[in-house]
C-alpha cells in the first residue's frame, strides 16, 4: 500500500486558507482562555487538597456536597469521574495552613453521611503553597528551556530562519493546545505540563523531517522557486507525516478509551496537540519560512 | 563485527539475552517474587511525602536549617526502620527537603504521625498559681495596648466577672471531682486561697483603670496549683492572646505557659488546661534511653507508655525530684503536657507518660516508638502529600497494560498493511524494542509510573518513526530506478540526519522533564528517553540487519516488498 505516491499538492499558495482555519483556532483557544472560563490549575500548582473517593454505589454530585458542606476553608469542587461511583473533591486548603488536618475533615464528615464503610480513599493529594509556587514557577521555566534549547540546537544545525519558523509552528501549538485544555476543562497539573511539553518535542520532531528534506532539496541542482522547493519537500515527507501520526494517535487512542480515568485527561491533551503539531508543520512552520524568505527577498529588493 | 551479518545477529541476540535476564521475576530477600520493574507510588499504592524544618520564627538561618534536616533525616530514617515498612525511599531533595515514599503501605495516617511527630520530651516542675496571677494583670494590659480597648470586648466590671468566674468554676470543681488524681488532699484549702487571691488582683487591675481583663476572664482556677482551665470555645481567643507582643514579656521571670495535651470535663463542659511551668526542663528526652511496650493503665484505662531513662538522665531527673518532692512535674510532649503528678518520692531511671483515655492502644505504641527513635531535632512540617490506594494502583496497571497491548496491535496491523514484508521487519524492531525498553527500564533500576506508562505507550506510536523515515527513503530510491542493495543502503543513509535531528530534539525535551519533574513525571521522561534511544537503536541497526538478512536471500534483482 501506498499513500500520497508523488503527491504534488500545492499547500503554499493555498496558505491564506490554512491562516484562516489556524487563527479561527487561535481565536476559540484565546476566547475560551480570557473571556471564557480560563484555566484551571490542579492542587500540585494552586496548593490545596484532592481526595478521590470511591463510593461503591450510585451517589449523586449533590449528596457528596451536601455531606462535606460544613468544612471550613473556602469554596469545594467536587467532579465525578466519567460514569462511575467515583468522584474527586477538591479544597483549596493545605492542612498546615491552620493547624489542623483537611484530610481527616474529610474523611469525618464524609464518614458521617455514608458511614464508615461506605466510601474508600483511592487517592489523596496534598499540596502547601510554597511547593505549589515552586512547581509554576519550574514548569514555565522548563517549557521556556525547552523551547530556548531546541531553539539552539535548530540554529545550530539548520540556518536561523528555520529555527524562528519552527519557534513559530510551536508557539501556536501551544497556545491552540493551552485553548483545547480550556475548552474540555482540563486541570494543569504536572501531568498536563508533561503532555505539552511532549507536544512540543512531537511538533518540532515533525517539522525538523520537512525542514531537513528542505534542506537537502536546497543542496540539489533543480533550477526552481524557492516555493516550489517547499512543495516539494512537504510533499515528498507527506506520506511519513501521514502515517507517524497515525500511529501515534492510534497509541494514543488506545491510551483514551482503555487506560482508564486517570490517564484520560492526559492522553486527550496528547491527541489534540498531536493532531495540531502535524498540520502545523505543514500549515504554519512551512509557510512561516517562505514568508520569512519573502520578507528578506523585498528587503533586499528595496535596499 | 558489525559489518557482517553473523555478528549483528550476534549482538542483537545477546542484547535480547540481556533483556529477558534483565525481566526475569527475582525472589526478594524476604522469599516475595519481586516485580523486575520498580513501580511508583502512583501504581503499586503508598505514600509520598515532603516535609520541611518548620521555622516559625523565621530566626533559623539557611545553614542551621540544612543542619536540621541532616539530622532530621537520620531521625526519620530510624523511625522507618522500626516501623517496619518494605524498601523505604528517604532522601534529601535539596538542602531544605526530604522526600519520604513508602510503598504499599495501609495506614497512611499513621505513618504520617510517625513521620511528622517531632517527640520532643520534657520533663519540667509546675509552679504555683501565684506566679501567673500576680502577672495577669500586666498581661491584660499589654493585651489591651495591642489590639485596642475595642477588640476585647465591650468593658465589664471586673467584680461581676469574677463573680461569674467562681460560679463557674464551682461547677468545674463538681465535674471534675475526684477525678484529679495530681493535687491530692490540699485541694479546697489551695482553692480556697487563690480565690482570694484572685479577687484581690481584680481589684487591683480596676484600680489602675484597667477594666478591661481580657485574659484573666477567660482563665478559671482548676484547683490544682499552677494549672488554669480554659473553655473550649475561648480556647483559640487565648492562643491569640498569648501570642500578642508583649504579653509573654509580662509573665514571671523563669516561667512559661503550655496546653495540656488533652481537654478535661464532660459534655458541653470541656475545657483545656493551661499550665504555669518552669522556664527551664530539668531533663528532656535526649537522655531517655528506651520506650515501651505500650500498655493500658488498669485503673484509669488509659494507654500509657514506659519509659527508661540514660545513667546521665537519672541523674539529673533525681537532682531536680528530690528539691521538688510535694511539687507537680509535667510531662510534656512536643510542648504540650500530657500530664502533670506529684512528685511523691525522687524520681530516677523509670516513669511513664499518659496518653489519656481518648487515645488508642495503637497511638500509645506508635509513640512508643518514636520516642525510642528519638526526637526530631526541629520541628518538621509536611509541604507536599500524595497517597494512592492499591486498588487504584493495580487498576492503572491493569489498564495501562490493556491500552499497551491495544495499542502495540494498531501499530502492527498498520505497519504491515501498509509495508507487507518490510511492515514484518518494522514489527519485528518493534517487538525487540519493547523487550529493550522494558529490559532498560529494569537494568537501570528505573520507575515505571502511571505517565510512565503513558510514556512507553506514546512511544511505541514514535519509535515506528524511524522506520518509517527509513521505509520512505528507501520507496522513493527504488523508484529512480536502483537495485534493491543501493536503494536501502542509499535509503538508510539519506534518513539518517533527519532520524538523529528529531530523536535529539525529542531527548531534550525528555532531559528538562526530567530535570524538572517530581516522582511521576520523572518517570514519564526516563521511559520518554529509555523509549527514543532504544527507538534509534532497532531502528538503524535491528531493521537494517533484518534487511540484510532479506537482501542476502534473495539476492537476485527480484524487487523488495516495501
Amino acid at each position: 500500500m501506498r499513500l500520497f505516491k508523488d503527491a504534488s499538492y500545492d499547500f503554499l499558495n493555498n496558505r491564506k486558507r490554512a491562516y484562516v482555519f489556524s487563527a479561527l483556532l487561535l481565536l476559540v483557544g484565546i476566547f475560551f482562555l480570557t473571556v471564557h472560563h480560563g484555566l484551571s490549575y490542579g492542587v500540585d500548582f494552586t496548593g490545596g487538597t484532592l481526595m478521590q473517593v470511591k463510593f461503591g454505589k450510585a451517589t449523586d454530585v449533590a449528596q457528596v456536597r451536601s455531606a462535606i458542606s460544613g468544612l471550613r476553608g473556602g469554596e469545594s469542587q467536587i467532579q465525578q469521574l466519567g460514569q462511575s461511583d467515583t468522584y474527586v473533591i477538591r479544597l483549596p486548603v493545605f492542612q498546615s495552613d491552620q493547624q489542623r488536618d483537611v484530610g481527616d475533615e474529610l474523611r469525618s464528615a464524609l464518614a458521617s453521611t455514608f458511614g464508615q464503610d461506605g466510601y474508600t480513599v483511592e487517592r489523596t493529594e496534598a499540596v502547601g503553597p510554597k511547593v505549589g509556587n515552586e512547581l509554576q514557577r519550574k514548569a514555565i521555566e522548563a517549557i521556556l528551556i525547552a523551547f530556548g534549547l531546541t531553539l539552539v540546537y535548530l540554529a545550530f544545525r539548520f540556518e536561523w530562519r528555520f529555527g524562528v519558523a519552527a519557534i513559530i509552528a510551536t508557539g501556536h501549538d501551544i497556545l491552540i493546545t493551552f485553548g483545547f485544555i480550556s475548552m474540555f476543562n482540563v486541570d494543569i497539573t504536572l501531568a498536563t505540563v508533561a503532555a505539552v511539553l511532549t507536544i512540543v518535542g512531537y511538533s518540532l520532531n515533525d517539522t525538523i523531517i520537512v525542514f531537513d528534506r528542505m534542506r537537502e532539496n536546497f543542496k540539489g541542482k533543480r533550477k526552481e522557486q524557492y516555493v516550489d522547493t517547499l512543495n516539494r519537500s512537504i510533499n515528498e515527507t507527506l506520506p511519513r507525516t501521514v502515517l507517524t501520526s497515525g500511529t501515534t494517535l492510534a497509541t494514543l487512542f488506545a491510551l483514551f478509551i482503555f487506560g482508564g480515568e486517570v490517564i484520560r485527561p492526559f492522553a486527550l491533551v496528547l491527541i489534540l496537540g498531536i493532531g495540531i503539531g502535524t498540520f502545523s508543520s505543514i500549515f504554519v512552520a512551512s509557510p512561516a519560512l517562505l514568508e520569512i524568505e519573502n520578507w528578506l527577498q523585498r528587503r533586499e529588493a528595496a535596499a | 563485527m558489525l559489518s557482517t551479518i553473523k555478528g549483528r545477529l550476534v549482538v542483537i541476540g545477546a542484547l535480547l539475552l540481556l533483556c529477558v535476564w534483565a525481566l526475569v521475576p527475582k525472589t526478594g530477600p524476604d522469599g516475595n517474587e519481586v516485580s523486575p520493574i520498580n513501580l511508583g507510588l502512583d501504581l503499586q499504592g503508598g505514600m509520598h511525602l515532603a516535609v520541611e524544618v518548620a521555622d516559625s520564627s523565621g530566626a533559623m538561618t539557611e545553614q542551621q536549617k540544612a543542619d536540621a534536616i541532616d539530622r532530621t533525616l537520620t531521625t526519620i530514617r530510624n523511625r522507618i526502620n522500626q516501623f517496619g515498612v518494605r524498601e523505604p525511599t528517604i532522601q534529601k531533595a535539596g538542602d531544605q527537603r526530604i522526600i519520604v515514599e513508602l510503598a504499599g503501605i495501609e495506614n497512611p495516617e499513621r505513618a504520617k504521625e510517625i513521620v511528622e511527630k517531632t517527640a520532643f520530651l520534657e520533663f519540667t516542675i509546675v509552679k504555683g498559681s501565684d506566679e501567673l496571677r500576680r502577672a495577669l494583670p500586666r498581661m491584660d494590659r499589654a493585651i489591651v495596648d495591642s489590639l485596642g480597648p475595642q477588640s476585647v470586648g465591650a468593658p465589664e466590671l471586673g467584680g461581676a466577672q469574677g463573680q461569674a468566674g467562681q460560679g463557674r468554676q464551682k461547677g468545674l470543681n463538681e465535674i471534675l471531682g475526684g477525678g484529679d488524681t495530681t493535687a491530692g488532699g490540699s485541694d479546697s484549702a489551695a482553692a480556697g486561697s487563690d480565690t482570694a487571691a484572685g479577687g484581690g488582683a481584680d481589684t487591683s487591675a480596676a484600680d489602675q483603670g484597667g477594666s478591661l481583663r481580657p485574659l484573666s476572664a477567660l482563665l478559671l482556677e482548676s484547683g490544682a496549683p499552677g494549672e488554669f482551665l480554659v473553655a473550649e470555645q475561648d480556647v483559640p481567643t487565648v492562643r491569640k492572646y498569648l501570642g500578642l507582643p508583649g504579653v509573654n514579656d509580662a509573665l514571671p521571670r523563669n516561667t512559661r505557659l503550655a496546653w495540656g495535651a488533652d481537654p478535661v470535663g464532660e459534655g458541653g463542659n470541656s475545657f483545656l488546661p493551661l499550665y504555669v511551668l518552669d522556664q527551664q526542663p530539668l531533663v528532656t528526652g535526649d537522655q531517655l534511653a528506651d520506650a515501651g511496650p505500650a500498655t493500658r493503665d488498669p485503673t484509669y484505662n488509659e494507654p500509657v507508655v514506659p519509659f527508661t531513662m540514660t545513667r546521665q538522665g537519672a541523674r539529673m531527673l533525681q537532682r531536680g525530684t528530690s528539691r521538688h518532692v510535694g511539687d507537680q512535674m509535667a510531662i510534656l510532649l512536643d510542648g504540650k503536657v500530657q500530664s502533670a503528678p506529684v512528685i511523691k518520692q525522687t524520681l530516677s531511671r523509670r516513669a511513664q507518660i499518659e496518653m489519656g483515655t481518648g487515645s488508642s492502644l495503637q497511638e500509645a505504641q506508635d509513640l512508643a516508638l518514636i520516642l525510642r527513635a528519638g526526637a526530631l531535632p526541629v520541628p518538621i512540617r509536611i509541604v507536599e502529600e500524595t497517597t494512592v490506594g492499591p486498588s487504584l494502583g493495580a487498576d492503572s496497571i491493569a489498564k495501562g497494560k490493556l491500552a499497551f497491548a491495544i495499542g502495540i496491535v494498531l501499530v502492527v496491523l498498520i505497519m504491515i498493511v501498509y509495508y507487507r514484508v518490510a511492515g514484518f521487519m518494522a514489527v519485528g524492531a518493534l517487538c525487540f524494542y519493547v523487550l529493550l525498553v522494558l529490559g532498560g527500564l529494569a537494568g537501570l533500576n528505573a520507575t515505571l509510573t502511571l505517565p510512565g506508562i503513558a510514556g512507553l505507550i506514546l512511544s511505541v506510536g514514535m519509535a515506528v518513526d524511524a522506520n518509517v523515515l527509513i521505509f520512505e527513503r528507501v520507496r522513493e530510491e527504488l523508484g529512480m530506478d536502483k537495485t534493491a542493495r543501493t536503494a536501502v543502503e542509499a535509503g538508510f543513509q539519506h534518513a539518517m540526519s533527519a532520524i538523529v535531528d528529531s530523536n535529539l530534539t525529542t531527548l531534550i525535551t525528555a532531559a528538562i522533564l526530567f530535570q524538572f519533574g517530581t516522582g511521576a513525571i520523572k518517570g514519564f521522561a526516563v521511559t520518554l528517553s529509555i523509549g527514543i534511544i532504544a527507538s534509534f537503536f532497532t531502528a538503524v541497526f535491528v531493521t537494517r540487519t533484518l534487511f540484510m538478512v532479506y537482501l542476502e536471500k534473495h539476492r537476485s534483482g527480484e524487487p523488495v516488498s516495501i
